[in-house]
């Protein structure tokens, strides 16, 4: 557990970077630090291993005081990934990775084994890459790289500056992805900083939006989406922020089953009876083994030939792990304007409709208003 | 390979020219060297090479790398200012005013060889530390690396070769300026050339200008090849990507 008491930094220029700051960090908890340039939340993660000098106030990790400690030892339990990778250009991945294990003085076999299983974990294969050195490897690898270093000696804690800042989007999203599979099985303690409300969202546990040295608002995203603060907050998150709030959640949790679900050699009469009788306009068609084909209208039902031809067969369908603000923008390019949710062998798990959507925006919208909104991912 | 052989007939026709001018024996009235003097000649040559190229190193390494600590950032403009209009004094007048100054004779000459030795190094070492990209020193530092490892295992070990491209540079430029210190009375090759052009003798001139020639050469291969040597394969890499 990391804990920040009344913290300040005062620059010897003068600049009050840090003002009064505390907050906890729960072990386990992804904390992000949020802000514009320039409001001090490097700075305020930077003072957490030390690197820069606190000017008054007091920082506890676990109930010890960071300044009773030696400051090397202390960063060597603190892992560190920074934007600019900073990966020793002489040394080879492996080394690279191995930096703080060599620091501490493992065995050397205990220091390729770590290296090798880091690589894994980060998505590289340790025989190709481990000899590698750092010109060798795109953006991308490097930081994978870069993260792999920070998890070197297994330390309790991480401090990430920006670690995805600096390469393109797409590798970014994929790179974020891979990073919440890999902390939901190690569990760190992280200090996150960035810039980007969406990785905010996207990452985050909590998030500490600060604003010129000061923390203006410490919640679950949810929260912050919802019900920002102050003005401030408000146009931090941006206009969309209801949008934005469709990345808490994934397709699995607020997916429906179908009000209809008819099988490719079901009597055509029967099934219009019954929609007409359900007052349903759609129905989801499966073979024998539930997977899905498309989508049956009322109307096309009209003209009485066999379920499968009359079909309009899926324009996109989605995987259960699918984020909803990227699962919203699906369904404007299906037929219907819904969206059929399968796993990975097309079996039919369920359907996101435009009225699901708008149920769970509404509840999360007054479940925060009541001041009970809890974490939702 | 095309280097090595460039090298090697380059090497062939300067000591070749040599031994042929040696061999000569007298031309007109005037006796040439025997072969004895040109090789104690040779030595003195290297005997103040090496003693100024050894100080200078130390000197020119220190001063380089205090000029990127923080503490000393405000003097360092000066030590580099220094460095680098100094290095734009040719060494003829360079070692003019060191005889004018200091006085004759080798020790004066050593004197004036290491000083303008050690710029070329000040300015490397400095440009090499400097040239180490921020990131990764704060990264050795984040995951905590002392100061002393920082400084030894990261900065300097990868301003090495930029440290060493400095040594090989003032190294060369050494071996011509101690031939001129030949006419402050240094002794060494450049005795051979002053005496030769006294008497207007082009023989006895090549008989020390070509020895002097085949040992910068000599000496910039065997640096060069120590460069190449420590210089860490990822940086050479990176180095082939930038090209």
């Amino acid at each position: 557990m990391i804990k920040l008491k009344h913290v300040t930094k005062i620059y010897p220029d003068g600049t009050e970077a840090v003002k009064d700051l505390s907050l906890e960090i729960n072990k386990g908890e992804f904390c992000i630090f949020l802000g514009p340039s320039g409001c001090g939340k490097t700075t305020s993660m930077k003072m957490i291993n030390r690197l820069i000098p606190l000017t008054s106030g007091k920082i506890y990790i676990d109930d010890v005081d960071i300044m009773k400690l030696n400051p090397n030892e202390l960063r060597r339990g603190i892992g560190y990934a920074i934007q600019n990778i900073g990966l020793f250009p002489h040394l080879t991945v492996e080394e690279n990775i191995a930096t703080v294990p060599m620091l501490k003085k493992w065995p050397k076999a205990k220091q390729h084994d770590r290296a090798a299983e880091l690589l894994e974990l980060v998505g590289m294969e340790p025989a190709t890459f481990l000899d590698r050195y750092p010109s060798e490897l795109s953006g991308g690898q490097q930081q994978r790289v870069g993260v792999a270093r920070c998890l070197g000696a297994d330390p309790p804690i991480l401090l990430m500056d920006e670690p995805f800042g600096a390469i393109d989007p797409i590798t970014r999203n994929k790179l974020q992805e891979e990073f919440l599979k890999i902390q939901s099985k190690i569990k760190k303690t992280i200090a996150f900083v960035t810039h980007d409300i969406n990785e905010a969202i996207k990452m985050g546990d909590k998030i500490a939006l600060l604003r010129e040295g000061e923390l203006v608002q410490y919640s679950d995203p949810a929260t912050l989406l919802n019900s920002p603060k102050d003005e401030f907050v408000r146009n931090f998150v941006g206009a969309d922020r209801v949008l934005k709030s469709l990345r808490l959640y994934r397709a699995k949790d607020i997916m429906k089953d179908p009000p209809l679900k008819v099988k490719e050699g079901d009597n055509v009469a029967k099934v219009k009876q019954h929609m007409e009788k359900e007052m349903l306009k759609w129905a989801m068609l499966v073979d024998e083994k539930n997977r899905f084909l498309g989508w049956i209208t009322h109307e096309d039902l009209m003209s009485g030939k066999p379920l499968r031809e009359v079909m309009v067969p899926p324009a996109i369908t989605t995987a259960p792990e699918t984020p909803l603000n990227e699962a919203l923008s699906m369904m404007f390019n299906s037929a219907i304007g819904n969206l059929a949710v399968v796993d990975d062998y097309g079996k039919l798990l369920g359907v996101l409709t435009f009225e699901i959507i708008r149920t769970i925006l509404a509840q999360s919208e007054s479940k925060n208003k009541n001041k009970s909104g809890g974490q939702v991912r | 390979m095309r280097k090595y052989i460039i090298l090697g007939v380059l090497l062939t026709v300067l000591l070749g020219l040599t031994i042929w001018m040696t061999s000569l024996e007298s031309v007109g009235i005037f006796r040439m060297f025997p072969p004895k003097q040109v090789l104690t000649a040779t030595i003195r040559h290297l005997q103040l090479v090496g003693a100024a190229e050894a100080m200078a190193i130390a000197l020119g390494i220190a001063i380089g790398f205090i000029s990127t600590r923080k503490s000393f950032r405000f003097i360092s403009p000066l030590f580099i200012g220094i460095a680098n209009v100094g290095q734009t004094v040719p060494t003829l007048a360079f070692i003019g005013i060191a005889g004018a100054v200091l006085g004759m004779g080798y020790k004066a000459a050593v004197i004036a060889l290491f000083v303008y030795a050690t710029l070329p190094i000040i300015r490397n070492t400095y440009a090499g530390i400097r040239s180490v990209d921020p990131a990764v020193i704060e990264a050795a530092r984040g995951m905590g690396m002392s100061k002393l490892q920082v400084t030894a295992k990261v900065e300097l070990r990868l301003a090495f070769p930029v440290i060493l491209a400095g040594i090989r540079t003032s190294t060369v430029v050494n071996v011509g300026t101690a031939a001129i210190a030949g006419m402050i009375g240094a002794g060494g090759l450049g005795q051979l050339i002053v005496t030769g052009i006294a008497v207007r003798v082009t023989q006895l001139i090549l008989q020390g200008a070509a020895p002097t020639a085949a040992l910068a050469v000599i000496l910039d291969a065997l640096i060069g090849g120590v460069e190449s040597w420590v210089t860490p394969r990822g940086l050479k890499i990176l180095k082939a990507a930038q090209w």
